[in-house]
């Protein structure tokens, strides 16, 4: 251990505590706007610079080591003296005007400018290489606003093992982005957005669909639905000043109504429906391997995370017969709000505005994919993103924490809590097994509180077996096989499992979430978004499951009847039609 | 080097052959770690210039992501995407040549070449480029034509210097 004092206060650490890391322990903030918490420090922005008694020059506390006896002094005249300059520096190139930023009230630079006392830009130098990309459906680049923190630089290699970005040039002229300033539809990006979810300015952010919403909302002749993907409930909060992990989906609901929606509907209804189609294709899957032993890809892949897709067209093509037919939740109730919803409400589909509002920025792009218009039209129609609709909520001008609750609506608002777990690394893959177990042995899953414990946490990858004993007479080839599953969240990891399987580690059954934490980390969440904050969503949506009384897929009345009423069966010819699809190797250049 | 010369004066690889042979450089080299510096000055030896389809060769075969591989060859000046002439003219704008009129000499051979810094002439004979610091601040200020060091050089000697390699440009010619 070793023995320091910050700010005259003592404290006791473990060796390798950076002087960030030993401050924050007693209550001292440093500003910093390169660092990313458990990422190796990069000492980018000079902002955190600290004094160290004794010491030759201000150091870089994100990147400085505690050592014996080390006396840090976090705000003397010098510190903020030497933060104050540094920053103004960066507001001398800063092409960008506060009042009309995408992140107005939600920059990180503006905060510590204002928290600096910075009152006037002394320096007006020459500005940024000013590059503006709207060239994907999902992410803008603003490379006039980019500090060159190189976050997005962090998450987009060592995080998701992506590569698209990476610092062009030297110096002044440096840029950060694609290979040859290029735009980003030139190269391999997934869309996922982490990018636009570390970016302290906005220099990288969503798309904005909000224009799009408030014009169809205000268009008489259009019937707007909007669906809501089961993360956002334990994260709109945090727009509002509500602590992380704190439930809001019926504030939710009736701020959504508020807004002027004909529908609220839930994607928990079509991740239930998910796991109808997903389950019965898994199960297909297994009985045309082990009684026909014929050529089928194992394991099979979930397909719900669109980052995830793009990813595997990209860069795995190999692979692509392993993950699911299924069309993402989204896509599913696009496409049955425009065919059976229609129907039953007697709305022309053509009339039918899709708006859905997801924690993802590639959200956007699955939106927008051609193939996707298998009711004749466009399953979805707009995306917006957590932070988008609190924006939306605020244009509207309703005071969010003073709303009522309000439920769904129907006949695509019911959902059981294995629907609700899809939000975090882990749901899909217990969600599935809760059905698919009690399917093959007509038997409840025997877990506690049917949960998978080996699956749950933010452990980069995690794996299960489960032993399938007491099987029902048709799923007797079942008896006794070993049924082997993998989780994984973050594409570094991923990529690390696939390498994994290559090398022959057989697995049944695999669930990628592109984000790390899985959706409720999703590009389009409330900044700032740590491991401590996912963990905080991640134990508010377990609470939303253990809270319902309806916990298993295949037990949604509502699902029963959609089947009834239309669909027929899972994986029926109409069900093929709707709610799959096809993927196809992408190549950049 | 003059026998070396000469051979490669005859046969001028194919392009073809050049990616051959960057094959073979990559089988060697994808298990190296720290290997992407080496392959791009050697890949930029063998082709003249880096062309962008062999950055996207090396970028695949050694598993690194384009956008990296063309920041580091964005990073370093001695890297070039261009076609570069047949011989490379770097004039040294370290400070020790720069306080001695490096600039001057630089708009210079501007004037006298007519190109730009990182452009070639039409006649594909020279290219214009700075460097920072050669390590010769003794002789500042510096250019090197080549491998070729040119030291104590003053603007109105520009034409003198040119002029021996576009008298005899093989005679010069580095490989």
């Amino acid at each position: 251990m070793i023995n320091l004092t910050v700010n005259g206060i003592e404290i006791q650490v473990s060796d390798g505590t950076t002087i960030l890391q030993a401050a924050a322990k007693v209550g001292v903030n440093i500003p910093t706007l390169c660092h990313i918490p458990g990422k190796d420090p990069k000492g980018a922005c000079r902002v955190c610079l600290v004094e160290v008694k004794n010491a030759r020059s201000l150091v870089a506390s994100c990147a400085m080591p505690v050592a014996e006896g080390m006396k840090v002094f976090t705000s003397t005249k010098k510190v903020r003296d030497a933060r104050k300059m540094v920053v103004e520096l960066m507001l001398s190139e800063h092409d960008g005007d506060c009042k009309t930023c995408e992140r107005n009230n939600d920059c990180e630079l503006q905060e510590i400018a204002r928290n600096l006392g910075v009152e006037d830009i002394r320096f007006n130098g020459q500005k940024a290489k000013h590059i503006f990309d709207a060239s994907t459906p999902a992410l803008i680049r603003d490379n006039g606003k980019c500090i060159k923190c190189r976050r997005c630089v962090t998450v987009c290699n060592e995080m998701q093992n992506v590569g698209a970005l990476f610092p062009q040039g030297r110096g002044f002229d440096s840029v950060i982005g694609p290979a040859f300033e290029l735009n980003l539809d030139t190269v391999a990006c997934v869309q996922c957005g982490q990018c636009a979810a570390v970016c302290p300015v906005g220099a990288i952010y969503e798309k904005s669909h909000i224009e799009h919403v408030w014009n169809a909302i205000d268009n008489p002749d259009k019937y707007v639905v909007v669906q809501t993907a089961p993360a956002i409930r334990a994260a709109l909060g945090e727009c509002f000043g509500y602590e992380a992990g704190t439930l809001v989906t019926g504030k939710m609901v009736t701020a959504l109504k508020q807004i002027g929606f004909d529908k609220v509907f839930d994607t928990n209804f079509t991740a239930d429906l998910t796991i109808m189609e997903e389950g019965t294709e898994f199960l297909v899957r297994l009985k045309d391997k082990l009684i026909n032993n014929s050529d089928v890809s194992l394991p099979q892949f979930t397909s719900c995370s669109p980052g995830w897709i793009n990813y595997v067209e990209y860069f795995y093509p190999e692979m692509l017969s392993n993950v699911s037919s299924c069309k993402s939740p989204q896509q599913m109730f696009g496409a049955l709000a425009k065919s059976y919803f229609a129907k039953k409400q007697g709305v022309d589909p053509k009339d039918i505005i899709v708006v859905s509002v997801m924690p993802c920025t590639a959200k956007k792009f699955e939106a927008e994919r051609p193939e996707m218009n298998s009711s004749g039209y466009q399953d979805v129609d707009y995306v917006l993103t957590t932070r988008e609709l609190a924006r939306m909520i605020n244009q509207a001008g309703i005071e969010f924490t003073t709303l009522t609750d309000s439920e769904m609506d129907n006949p695509m608002g019911v959902s059981s809590g294995a629907a609700d777990i899809f939000a975090n690394t882990g749901g899909v893959m217990e969600a599935a097994v809760r059905t698919v177990y009690e399917i093959v042995t007509g038997s409840e899953l025997p877990t506690e509180n049917l949960h998978l414990e080996p699956l749950m946490g933010l452990d980069g990858i995690k794996t299960a077996s489960l032993l399938v004993n007491g099987t029902k007479p048709e799923w007797s080839f079942l008896e006794g096989v070993e049924l082997k599953v993998a989780v994984v969240h973050g594409l570094g990891n991923t990529a690390q499992l696939i390498k994994r399987i290559k090398d022959g580690e057989v697995f049944h059954f695999v669930e990628v979430m592109t984000c790390p934490g899985g959706c409720i980390g999703g590009g389009g969440q409330p900044r700032f978004t740590t491991n401590d904050v996912r963990a905080k969503r991640i134990s508010a949506i377990y609470k939303e499951d253990e809270g319902k009384k309806l916990r298993k897929s295949h037990e949604n009345p509502d699902i029963i009847e959609l089947y009834s009423e239309f669909l027929e069966k899972p994986l029926s010819h109409l069900s093929h039609k709707l709610l799959h699809t096809k993927y196809s190797h992408k190549e950049v250049n | 080097m003059d026998t070396l010369k000469c051979t490669e004066c005859q046969n001028e690889p194919t392009e073809e052959e050049l990616y051959s042979q960057l094959d073979d450089l990559l089988i060697e080299y994808s298990q190296k770690p720290g290997a992407l510096i080496p392959v791009l000055q050697i890949t930029q030896r063998l082709f003249g210039y880096l062309p962008e389809n062999a950055l996207k060769v090396i970028s695949k075969k050694l598993s690194i992501p384009y956008s990296e591989v063309t920041g580091v060859v964005s990073f370093y000046s001695f890297f070039s995407t261009q076609p570069r002439g047949k011989f490379m003219i770097r004039v040294c704008l370290g400070t020790a040549c720069y306080v001695r009129g490096g600039k001057d000499v630089l708009n210079a051979l501007k004037k006298e070449l007519n190109v730009d810094v990182g452009m070639t002439t039409d006649d594909r004979l020279f290219s214009l480029d700075v460097g920072r610091c050669f390590g010769a601040c003794g002789l500042a200020p510096v250019i090197m034509v080549n491998d070729d060091v040119h030291q104590r050089v003053k603007s109105d000697r520009i034409s003198e210097i040119l002029a021996e390699y576009k008298q005899n440009p093989a005679l010069k010619e580095v490989v």
